[in-house]
């Protein structure tokens, strides 16, 4: 990475790092905090891969290694699960795509608080440092699952009911601390830091979904907070917010009077928005992918920003679908399994609009397209089974099975994680001025989409058969044929081949950063305005003396009349390509 | 092109996998076959959506890729074909949405006349509560639990005194008579789940929670736990018998009351083993104090781990194939770090239970004297 | 590009301060959520028959009425009497507690008394974060911030008088009626 540094350096917040430490380390530029957040997303990630692969070891091949006992299997489920929805996807969207495009893409020099900025990226590696801890405190790590339930979770017969849980809460407080940080930067830069000419109405769909997911992120955190600092009280301090009277292996326990479905109910009024978090920012940026390598314009610009939107506000009256069985007044679930399928015509929508994209364009299958073709099927697949556990009475012989993990896998774990991919093949070139190897790119996105797809569309039936979840065996059971055991021994295969081809991404990532064939500034011809910067990568304050002005929305493609088969979005107003009249000014 | 042609495999190889896959929903033993029904509505609507967008995709893809000469179209909107579309998904969701709810409405609302079955939820076991005679269920709280009262019933309660209790992991029930299963736990989130009968609802300890169905074909039917409950969660397995009513009626005739457990272990304290030994004493209290009564029997039965009756000097083997006495040494061993080792035959999950050197002491004790000198 | 002779020109402070202002309202609407989810719970917890009211140690007449004064000076840009005042309140809250532990009422067994410390120290851990921010202005006290302060200070406030009033009136014969539940 090659960083100008101006010989007449100004006041604090615009002072051009010297140092290797204040280049590098303490840096309150948003693009290295956004690789910072980056690396460190990907590498805790690569722990969670390698948990899953443990868990599959368990899973096909039941008791040949004997080292993945009960107590650990749990641990791993649960290290995992919290390991990719927070520390990866979570992170990596807001803090890495994030803080990379937003100030790029919306015309700002960086972010509007770039000290908390820097503070959020430490506070959320400290996170990550506590959560690892976990693995190395008496008893290791929660073994609760990723949902952290009470009162089994601070209870004996549950792994890390004495340390493990405590670590876990602490650290998820600090990364909700980071998030804020990180939040109100996002929110604060988008509503204020704005260059001349761009409206609300011409920013990239990127950073709707990311701007969006961020003000999901700052509303429902907090309800994790609140159930975080509650369950850590109930553990450390013998409060009973959520512990009622119980007697656990044999012990009347002090606790009485308290709710675990209170538990439940911040939990999901927290949890369900975050799966938004990840899939908002996912749904910007892939529609950024379709509109450049299909040389159109993104279909039904504002309606995808009504969708967003619409997305986002409904997901806050939703989270009781993952309570339907829960014990909860069972007339809620008139309410829940309504909102939820409403939940599903904005998400519908943006699905036609983005094969409307694709409709009547010029399809280049460059990676980053491969990638973004695969979410497309896999979203679909995924978004469709979340219709039969969204309506209640389909939901309740599939609630705890196969079916709701086969389901969120695809649509949270597959779906954005092929954007994830489809992004970084494609902002690569800005951040580093060198394209990632095309041909690893290609084996690096078959066996990913193929595998993942042959690993999660069968499960399904797994869960229709009935096969529970969070097991860590299924021995003797006479409704579970052998073609199921057979399968599960597949499955693991597949998934040991799908992580190791992984590590083929992270070889590329690193070798081409320093030997990638050189990229121009703007490679794919792309008319949004992070390609527009003087140097690439990008220097400090991005855009040289002068802040861009900007005429036109971001997708000026394929205009008729134009020279080139784009515009790009601060080129002169002469030059055309403005966005479709609406009847009023953006 | 080959993203356009897999894309297309792949569409055709998820409908075909649908048709032939060996793996289904269990066949429907209850009245809830409106579930099933649903369950398939949802699947061809979302079915037709997913085979025609992917399908269109797969289209898309061939037509319109780039190549020498061609160019995309203009085309940033059309409101009114977005209207369409908003339209269509609409009545699709609704057709969804409308046949779930019904279905629904009826799931909340048990028959009046249905048998009452109290499902215990413990880890790791399940117990069972059928009212007596006087149609009532006693009332019940954990400062009752003991190992000689494990379902928490309020023995000055009148109500409870006739309540026939089952413990066993074994259930029955009557063919054709709806059933409204009251569900609690002792102690954390469980989860009661037959999938024949397709009903089942999570156990909330501190709560009462439940839901109903019909068993319509007679038969013996798997039950799991479906709400991580800790290490021994998959293991928490039990039995539905569905039979005649007669047959059921023979079988809960033989079941034992609340009354008569009470009496049975007062008749035991009454004659217990080694009477007169401190020590002993003291162990046979440890034993039901710390909870190992819960999954060890002193009557030769297994619950969850090896029954203490003749435990005690015996050969027992291991997981990975090597034997071992039972001695002292071994039992200190063993409850000090029982994960350390697996007892073939057995799950691993016995906890680690606070005991002091002397409480260790009396409780081997208690274990040796319940084998033969 | 030579960018040798190139010069980034620093925001200006008018600039700065509107970020300011937007990054603090965005603050405030998370801490919004933060405690409206709190006394959501609060209401829930205290349906349940283990609730008994705790009566409000009449500290806490004290510790309002220093708050109320602490807005008060910052409306009228006196940042250390402001100041003060927070730190006063800090303490007479503490002295509150003092009070409530002497009467027995501690944070075990009754959850209307978990649910007063913990939502008075997370409200006091927001004004001692306030007074962080005080002391940053402390070194730069233009208009702009101080009017700042005096919004953190304001909304603080607030927050308390409805943290106060719910302890004092959302007993848990209240909390029962709305949640349906029957005594």
């Amino acid at each position: 990475m090659a960083y100008v540094i101006p010989t007449r350096p100004d006041d604090e917040s615009h002072h051009a790092p010297q140092s290797f430490w204040t280049r590098y380390v303490w840096s309150q530029d948003h693009k290295v905090i956004a690789v910072q957040y980056g690396c460190t997303a990907i590498a805790v990630g690569l722990v969670g891969l390698v948990l899953s692969n443990l868990m599959r070891l368990q899973l096909g091949f039941p008791g040949e290694f004997a080292f993945i006992n009960a107590e650990r299997y749990y641990q791993f489920v649960t290290m995992h699960g919290m390991i990719m929805v927070i520390y990866l996807l979570t992170a990596l969207f807001l803090g890495g795509f994030g803080n990379y495009l937003i100030p790029l893409m919306v015309g700002a020099r960086d972010m509007v608080f770039p000290y908390l900025n820097m503070l959020s990226f430490w506070f959320y590696l400290l996170s990550v440092v506590v959560l690892i801890a976990s693995f190395f405190v008496p008893g290791g790590p929660t073994g609760a699952g990723w949902t952290l339930y009470p009162p089994q979770a601070i209870l004996p017969g549950t792994p890390g009911h004495d340390w493990g849980i405590i670590v876990m809460l602490v650290s998820l407080l600090i990364f909700i601390v980071a998030a804020t940080m990180g939040g109100l930067n996002y929110v604060t830069t988008v509503l204020q830091a704005r260059c001349e000419g761009m409206t609300l109405l011409r920013m990239p769909l990127s950073v709707w979904g990311i701007f969006t997911a961020t003000i999901l992120a700052l509303l429902a955190f907090p309800a994790l907070f609140v159930s975080g600092v509650m369950m850590l009280f109930d553990k450390v301090l013998g409060t009973s917010f959520f512990m009622p009277s119980l007697v656990s292996m044999g012990q009347l326990s002090a606790h009485q009077g308290g709710s675990p479905l209170l538990f439940q109910h911040l939990f999901w009024f927290f949890g369900h928005p975050e799966v938004y978090i990840v899939a908002l920012p996912a749904f910007g940026i892939v529609s950024d992918l379709i509109s450049v390598h299909a040389r159109k314009a993104i279909f039904g610009y504002r309606t995808m920003v009504w969708a967003i939107v619409a997305i986002g506000g409904l997901s806050f009256v939703v989270w009781a679908h993952h309570m339907f069985v829960s014990g909860m007044n069972p007339y809620f679930g008139f309410f829940f399994a309504t909102s939820t399928l409403i939940i599903a015509v904005p998400t519908a929508i943006k699905v036609y609009n983005w094969l409307l994209t694709l409709w009547r364009g010029d399809i280049h299958l460059s990676v980053p397209m491969l990638f973004a073709l695969a979410f497309m099927l896999t979203f679909l697949l995924g978004g469709l089974t979340g219709l039969f556990l969204g309506n209640v009475s389909v939901d309740i012989p599939l609630s705890g099975t196969y079916f709701v993990v086969a389901h969120f896998h695809m649509v949270m774990g597959v779906a954005p994680l092929l954007v994830v991919f489809g992004g970084i093949y494609h902002w690569f070139p800005k951040i580093t001025g060198r394209m990632l190897d095309d041909r690893l790119g290609h084996l690096h996105f078959w066996v990913t989409f193929l595998g993942t797809y042959a690993i999660f569309f069968p499960m399904h039936y797994l869960g229709l058969l009935g096969m529970p979840r969070r097991y860590h065996h299924f021995t003797d059971y006479e409704f579970i044929p052998a073609s199921a055991h057979a399968f599960n021994a597949w499955i693991t295969v597949i998934a040991l081949i799908v992580g190791a081809v992984q590590l083929v991404f992270v070889f590329n990532l690193l070798w081409s950063a320093f030997r990638g064939r050189k990229a121009g500034p703007n490679p794919w011809q792309a008319a949004s305005l992070e390609w527009a910067t003087p140097e690439t990568p990008p220097a400090h304050g991005n855009w040289g003396r002068d802040l861009p002005v900007v005429h036109r929305w971001a997708y000026a493609y394929s205009v008729p009349g134009a020279p080139r088969d784009f515009i790009a979005q601060d080129a002169p107003s002469k030059d055309g390509g403005a966005e479709p009249a609406y009847g009023g000014s953006p | 092109m080959a993203i356009a042609v897999v894309l297309f495999i792949v569409v055709l190889a998820s409908l075909l996998f649908h048709w032939l896959t060996p793996w289904w929903v269990t066949p429907l033993a209850s009245n809830w076959g409106r579930m099933d029904q649903t369950l398939w509505i949802t699947f061809l609507i979302t079915g037709i959506f997913f085979a025609v967008v992917s399908l269109v995709l797969v289209w898309t893809l061939w037509r319109y890729r780039h190549r020498a000469g061609h160019k995309a179209a203009y085309e940033p909107d059309n409101p009114r074909l977005e209207r369409w579309l908003i339209g269509i998904t609409t009545v699709g969701i609704v057709g969804l949405l409308a046949p779930g709810l019904v279905v629904y409405a009826d799931y909340v609302r048990p028959p009046k006349d249905a048998l009452v079955l109290e499902v215990v939820g413990e880890q790791w076991q399940w117990r069972f509560r059928f009212e007596g005679a006087d149609g009532r269920l006693g009332g019940t709280d954990a400062r009752f639990i003991s190992a000689e009262n494990p379902f928490g019933l309020d023995p000055t309660d009148a109500r409870g005194l006739d309540d026939i209790l089952v413990s066993g992991n074994e259930v029955h029930m009557p063919l054709n008579r709806p059933v409204h299963v009251l569900a609690r736990s002792n102690d954390v989130l469980h989860d009661f789940y037959v999938p024949p009968f397709r009903a089942r609802m999570n156990i909330v300890p501190g709560q009462v929670s439940s839901f109903w169905f019909t068993p319509t074909v007679a038969g013996r039917y798997e039950s799991m736990c479906a709400q991580l409950c800790g290490v021994g969660h998959p293991n928490m397995r039990g039995i539905v018998v569905v039979e005649p009513e007669p047959a059921f009626r023979a079988w809960l005739g033989q079941q034992g009351t609340f009354t008569a457990a009470l009496a049975a272990a007062a008749a035991a304290k009454a004659k217990a083993p080694a009477g007169g030994n401190p020590l002993v004493d003291q162990g046979r209290a440890l034993a039901g104090a710390k909870g190992c009564v819960a999954c060890h029997s002193i009557d030769g039965r297994t619950i969850v781990g090896p029954t203490w009756k003749g435990l005690f000097g015996k050969m027992e083997t291991m997981d990975d194939g090597t034997t071992a006495r039972v001695d002292e040494d071994y039992l200190r061993n063993f409850i000090r770090n029982p994960t350390a080792r697996s007892v073939k035959g057995y799950p691993p999950v016995m906890p680690k239970v606070e005991l002091t050197d002397p409480e260790l002491d009396a409780l081997i004790a208690y274990i040796k004297a319940l084998a033969p000198q | 590009m030579n960018t040798s002779a190139v010069q980034l020109q620093a925001p200006d402070e008018a600039t700065r301060e509107r970020a300011l202002s937007a990054g603090l309202w965005a603050f405030l609407v998370v801490v919004t959520s933060l405690f409206s989810l709190f006394l959501t719970a609060y209401v829930m917890r205290l349906s349940s028959p283990d609730a008994t009211a705790v009566e409000m140690p009449r500290q806490l007449w004290i510790s309002t009425s220093v708050l109320i004064l602490g807005s008060l000076m910052m409306h009228r840009r006196q940042l250390n009497a402001g100041g003060a005042c927070a730190m006063g309140f800090l303490v007479a809250q503490w002295w509150a507690w003092q009070a409530l532990q002497a009467e027995h009422v501690v944070l075990t067994g009754n959850p209307a008394a978990s649910f007063f410390y913990l939502l008075t120290a997370l409200h006091g851990l927001h004004v001692a974060g306030g007074l962080v921010a005080w002391a940053n202005v402390q070194a730069s006290p233009t208009p702009g911030r101080i009017a700042m302060c005096a919004r953190y200070w304001d909304y603080l406030l607030m927050l308390w008088i409805v943290l106060f009033a719910a302890f004092t009136w959302i007993t848990p014969e209240v909390a029962r009626v709305i949640c349906g539940v029957s005594p």
